[in-house]
């Protein structure tokens, strides 16, 4: 399976997503430079963190203009896969491929910890490796990790079991959700109405090897993998 | 067709946290000014174009706001001032 990471002037997780993609995971991986209009045959897209366009204008805002956006939207129109990590998640959301929007951290504090995830739906195309309500530890980095969206929107995602991850409280086993950054219910991840597009912003990409730390992120990789190859 | 200056003001819409605005106002407080109940930090966006006349350089830069400068889940933005440039 093929996967191909678009890099935009200033992303940063290019090179880690690479490493988890061909290392942890075994599988292709291509550099996909945002002035392209092609995505080289790749299966499935990787939006990846960093500060795309130094965050001008608010995060993600001006990546969704490059040239090879117009090929990602029509893969995911498709209902090809499409992962969109940290910045990722922001360009993903500020496109319309994913409802809502990242705002500035509640704290106005740029978070950089492990975070503890509850697994909120393990039947999707990003999560059928986990177990449902699972607790994960992956990465977090950012300063805009706010999810929000209006109450309609919240009510619908989470209706129809679109919330994929939310923050638990750590260390510990407590399950009780809370917001490192003042996301609206503790969301740190969603998938879109189809389900072929997930946005989160914890960093599975840094979490692949417990050498590091972890290998809760490895999941996603495989999950991805699992349905996209059968 | 003439230049036009037209100056933007995008805010976080009311009713959403704004965490930003909520720490200069406790810094506005702080400093003795007691009157302040409320700030809202946004941005101020001054955009120089070619338009026939001054309203339909105001319609541009709404159309730039809807479609760029403001995200329309969480801001609002409104036209400040259109000015010959």
């Amino acid at each position: 399976m093929k996967f191909g990471i678009v890099t935009f002037p200033g992303s940063n997780c290019d090179h880690d997503t690479f490493h988890a993609i061909t290392d942890a995971l075994g599988e292709e991986a291509v550099y996909l430079w945002h002035k392209e209009r092609d995505l080289a045959g790749s299966d499935v897209i990787v939006l990846p963190g960093g500060f795309s366009y130094g965050d001008y204008l608010r995060a993600g805002a001006i990546a969704r203009f490059s040239p090879i956006m117009n090929e990602v939207a029509a893969h995911a129109r498709r209902g090809g896969p499409v992962l969109g990590i940290c910045n990722g998640f922001q360009i993903a959301c500020e496109a319309g491929l994913l409802p809502g929007a990242l705002l500035r951290n509640e704290s106005l504090k740029f978070v950089s910890e492990p975070a503890r995830l509850r697994v909120e739906n393990a039947d999707t195309l990003f999560t059928n490796r986990y177990v449902k309500g699972a607790i994960l530890t992956m990465p977090i980095a950012h300063g805009d990790g706010r999810y929000t969206a209006d109450a309609k929107v919240l009510d619908r995602l989470e209706g129809d079991g679109q919330v994929v991850f939310r923050y638990v409280h750590g260390p510990g086993d407590s399950d009780e959700y809370w917001s490192p950054n003042g996301a609206m219910r503790a969301i740190a991840g969603i998938v879109s109405d189809a389900g072929n597009v997930m946005g989160l912003m914890p960093h599975p990409e840094r979490a692949v090897d417990e050498l590091l730390g972890s290998r809760d992120g490895l999941g996603i990789f495989e999950s991805m993998l699992a349905r996209v190859a059968a | 067709m003439s230049q036009f200056r037209v100056a933007l003001h995008i805010i976080p819409r009311r009713g959403l946290l704004d965490p930003q605005g909520k720490a200069v106002a406790d810094a506005l407080q702080t400093l003795g000014f007691s009157s302040v109940r409320d700030v809202h930090v946004g941005r101020h966006v001054v955009v120089e174009l070619q338009a026939k006349d001054a309203s339909s350089a105001e319609r541009e830069a709404r159309a730039m706001c809807e479609k760029l400068l403001a995200n329309p889940v969480t801001e609002d933005f409104e036209v400040a001032n259109v000015s010959a440039a």
